[in-house]
């Protein structure tokens, strides 16, 4: 201790220096201290609870103000992660306060769910427990999840419906996206029950490719795939012209003979039908093949006509080599053996009649301007280079190329990806809904060098797809099991025999579904033993003629031989029985000629049934379901009686409405039906 | 002070909304006298999604010549448009694309241009927001309905109206189904034509649907109704 800090005599006055300094110290901790309070009295919540109350008591809503509890109020769902404050500010979800339409007070729309079982933050994301206007609905610089922009509303309810959903076509028609546009080939999305999506498209193997088509087709198609066909579901790798001539020289050099190259097929000259008479021939055999079922072409006007489940035709002649398509015609499992496409049993004639009519459809311009420089190893090398860089091993089947593992990001948690891992593009918006919106409709304005193709998507199809990837949560994945509703998914049925080995031929899965395992085209065949008749069964099988004049897709003409048609039918009546399809549930006996006369007074009169069908060509018009004229050739009566007492029962989704007939309503009903026996095809 | 919150809200609504609006206001060449739609009115989305046709209207002049180079500027409580402003073409037409806000309902756009005298000419379109429960609606309508209350045809859809006497109506026919109350239409569809003395060919949909079902069909048709449904009972604004 050295004299400087000996304690001196205490001073009993401070200068007034100190007491300026004490006053100001004092005064900052006091306002710090009231920081607190001042901003819950002057919060958000407060003014708008105190507004509420105003109107409230302006409308002498005396219950209203009385019963109101203020504060701030919380909903928290511990099984959910949810800790919801947003209707301190939001008081009149249940809309309470009738008629107010301006926020926060309007009411909740009406949604199928109890908003405090699931919270508001669960569909519309943003911070829960945040008490500011601003931290609840905005990025801030403490929160990264602001308000779900509306239209991706319906991925909230994609985290537990995991199936298609009524009342949410856009996630139901961003789940199909991903699948039929081939997403999930390259990338994985798992839903949270572990069910992964499965790629709906069906691309080609290109491992026989140099039979099927040219050098220079491979080079424009690969160039711009929509160039060729607007409908292409193929994205545009944005090639450069020499890295389309490569790889276009490694697919040609690749490609081996298929099992179809083998087949004799008549030289074309001998085959070729021509002049008038072939041309319109042909016309009425497209038609009656049914082939614009699936596949579409381009008309004057410019409108695809026909399905999407095959490949566009609009310009097929340019594509095609005329060989390679007469043995496509003849049996197109030789040349692609997982095809969707059925054996259509053709003749010669018929094979030459249908490849002069598809090859003259082409486009003089598409390849006219396309010259490639021969190919040479070092193109070829460079082309399988590309090729494997490109992934494109990921859809097709490559020679030499093994499908990459892993190729792009898992979209499994996608939707809850944190934005300090994203990178943004510049000028972009930076939260999550914009990044996959934009990543989806322009991947290289991220960056030249990235690997993903641009898709060609309407901007609808867009947020769809943005919809079902934000579904793809963190908190879906840990959600309570019992809240989660899986879709249906397919069964790993397969008809056995010699009758399955036909049906497989013709491919019968890709339209109809049986057993849980096939398309939802044509009608499910589950039950059909139960339905038809066994009579009709074959005639239908011998000569399909459609049952609902107004529908584009029908069954096409396979051109079956006698044993094939017993074999079929065979199989059908007795594989495909449903259930409680006996004399127990109806006994024919009592299907009367008078029970058939008061049937026919309540389809005429009571139930109006001829709004829909037409039961008699003379007097009926209705065309919404299909006609009756000889449903008494065609039906069971006990499926007949069991449909008209509960139609969804035996086919879920149909549209006939269940009339709640009482038994011996639905027993006359069947009674009138099996009285109309016209002869088939009464109609067209 | 008081109303710092509303205030920080009012800001970034304002940053939001100027983030939309295109930096510089274009300057008009021409002014025309009148504005009118041709194409864009009446459409339906879901909420907060993009009409699924753009809004297209014209300007003319006095001498009723569509006028080209007129500013034409849009409104819109919760609508936001790409672009907000534009100048008419050599057609003296605009085209512009509109997102519809968070509530279900009705919207109104307001398309506004200038005079060349001082005030402005302006038209206004009713487009009308889709949530849940009117989704819901409309997809059971486009399964189980339209086929014979629509009398338009597609090709995968073959109206059915001409076949019925008599004729049933549209759900947008408003001068006719606002008058029906909620207790008959919903009646109506659970038990059919004949629970109000009218035609069996309007069938019963009492077992199919499911009574929220219908109660979502009866409020799609009260949303889509022309000219609009009024709800009984008073709106409070503000
Ligand atoms: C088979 C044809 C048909 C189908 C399908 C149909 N309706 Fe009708 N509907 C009618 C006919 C016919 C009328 C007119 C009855 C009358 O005026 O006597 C009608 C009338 C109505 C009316 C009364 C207003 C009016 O147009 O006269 C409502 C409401 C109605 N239908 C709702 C529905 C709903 C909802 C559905 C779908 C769930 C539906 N309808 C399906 C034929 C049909």
């Amino acid at each position: 201790m050295d004299d400087n800090n000996k304690p001196g005599p205490l001073r009993s006055r401070p200068t007034l220096r100190e007491l300026a300094y004490f006053g100001g110290v004092s005064l900052v901790l006091l306002v710090s201290l009231a920081i607190a309070p001042a901003k819950n009295y002057f919060s958000d919540w407060r003014h708008y609870q105190k507004s509420y109350l105003k109107i409230a008591a302006e409308r002498q809503s005396g219950t209203l103000v009385r019963s109101f509890h203020g504060g701030i109020r919380q909903t928290w769902i511990a099984k959910l992660g949810v800790v919801d404050r947003c209707e301190s500010c939001h008081v009149n979800m249940n809309g309470a306060l009738v008629g107010a339409t301006a926020q926060p007070f309007r009411k909740h729309p009406p949604i199928p769910h109890e908003i405090d079982q699931f919270g508001c933050v669960t569909c519309h994301r943003g911070q829960g427990p945040a008490t500011s206007v601003e931290e609840a609905h905005y990025t801030t610089e403490a929160w990264e999840q602001p308000l779900l922009p509306a239209k991706y509303l319906e991925s909230g309810c994609g985290q537990c419906h995991l199936g298609p959903l009524e009342g949410a076509p856009k996630l139901s028609e961003g789940r199909n996206l991903l699948s039929s546009m081939g997403c999930v080939h390259c990338h994985n999305v798992s839903q949270p029950d572990g069910n992964q999506l499965t790629p709906g498209d069906n691309p080609p193997p290109l491992t026989h490719i140099a039979e099927k088509t040219s050098r220079e087709w491979i080079y424009a198609w690969i160039k711009n795939p929509q160039a060729y066909a607007a409908s292409a579901s193929m994205p545009n790798f944005l090639l450069n012209d020499q890295d389309a001539a490569d790889i276009s020289a490694f697919l040609m050099a690749q490609s081996t003979p298929s099992a179809a190259s083998k087949v004799k097929i008549k030289p074309v000259a001998a085959a070729s039908p021509s002049g008038a008479d072939a041309a319109t021939e042909a016309t009425t055999l497209y038609g009656a093949s049914f082939c614009s079922s699936c596949h579409a072409v381009q008309n004057e006007a410019g409108n695809l006509v026909g399905g999407n489940f095959g490949p566009e035709l609009t310009r097929v002649g340019n594509k095609v080599n005329p060989d390679w398509l007469r043995r496509w015609l003849n049996n197109p499992a030789a040349y692609h053996p997982d095809t969707r496409m059925p054996h259509y049993r053709m003749d010669d004639k018929q094979v030459a009649l249908l490849s002069t009519f598809l090859l003259a459809k082409k486009d003089n311009d598409l390849l006219a301007n396309v010259h490639l420089s021969p190919s040479t190893a070092d193109s070829v090398a460079h082309g399988k280079k590309l090729v494997t860089e490109a992934g494109c091993a990921a859809c097709h089947q490559i020679n030499g190329v093994n499908p990459p593992q892993n190729f792009a990001p898992d979209l499994t948690r996608v939707g809850s990806r944190a934005l300090a891992q994203v990178v943004f593009a510049p000028g972009m918006k930076h939260n999550l809904p914009d990044y996959i919106a934009a990543k989806i409709h322009d991947p290289r304005s991220f960056g030249p060098g990235l690997k993903m193709p641009k898709f060609t998507l309407t901007d609808s199809q867009t947020d769809a797809l943005a919809t079902a990837l934000l579904a793809q949560t963190d908190r879906a994945a840990t959600y309570p099991k019992e809240l989660i509703i899986s879709g249906a998914r397919p069964s790993n049925y397969h008809p056995g025999g010699d009758a399955g080995k036909l049906m497989d031929d013709l491919r019968c899965l890709s339209c109809h579904a049986i057993n849980g395992n096939g398309g939802d085209m044509a009608p499910d065949l589950t039950w059909e033993g139960s339905a038809v008749q066994r009579a009709w069964l074959e005639e239908f099988l011998k000569n399909p003629n459609t049952l609902r004049p107004a529908l584009i897709r029908r069954m096409p003409k396979f051109n079956l031989n006698p044993r094939e048609i017993k074999t079929l039918a065979d199989y059908i009546s007795v594989a495909y029985q449903g259930p409680g399809f006996d004399s127990q549930t109806l006994d024919t006996h009592s299907l009367n000629a008078d029970s058939a006369a008061r049937g026919k007074q309540l389809f005429y009169s009571k139930y109006g049934c001829q709004s829909c069908h037409i039961a008699d060509y003379k007097n009926d018009k209705g065309y919404v379901g299909p006609a009756l004229t000889s449903v008494g050739t065609r039906l069971t009566p006990v499926w007949t009686y069991k449909w008209l007492k509960d139609p969804n029962a035996l086919r879920a989704g149909t549209l006939m409405p269940n009339f709640g007939l009482k038994d011996e309503e639905a027993r006359d009903l069947t009674a009138f039906l099996m009285t109309l026996k016209a002869k088939q095809g009464g109609g067209k | 002070m008081k109303r710092l919150g509303l205030l920080i809200f009012a800001a970034a609504l304002l940053l939001a909304g100027c983030r939309h609006s295109s930096p510089q206001t274009p300057k008009p060449a021409a002014y025309g006298t009148q504005i009118t739609e041709v194409s864009g009115g009446k459409q339906l989305a879901q909420v907060g999604s993009p009409l699924p046709q753009p809004l297209v209207l014209q300007v003319n002049g006095a001498d009723g010549n569509p006028v080209t180079g007129a500013l034409v500027t849009f409104h819109g409580d919760g609508v936001q448009f790409t672009p907000a402003q534009a100048l008419t073409d050599s057609s003296g037409q605009v085209t512009v694309e509109a997102q519809l806000g968070y509530n279900p309902g009705d919207y109104q756009v307001t398309a506004e241009t200038p005079k060349s005298g001082g005030g402005a000419a302006s038209m206004s379109l009713r487009e009308i927001a889709l949530g849940y429960e009117q989704t819901v609606g409309r997809m059971l309508n486009d399964k189980y309905c339209i086929r014979c209350h629509d009398p338009e045809s597609t090709p995968e859809r073959v109206s059915n109206l001409d076949n019925l006497s008599p004729a049933p109506h549209q759900f947008t026919d408003g001068a006719t189904l606002n008058r029906i109350s909620d207790a008959d239409l919903t009646n109506m569809i659970a038990h059919g034509g004949p629970a109000l003395n009218k035609s069996p060919q309007m069938p019963a949909y009492g077992a199919t649907l499911k009574p929220a079902e219908i109660k979502a069909m009866l409020s799609y048709i009260r949303t889509i109704a022309d000219p609009p449904y009024q709800t009984p009972g008073v709106k409070y604004g503000k």
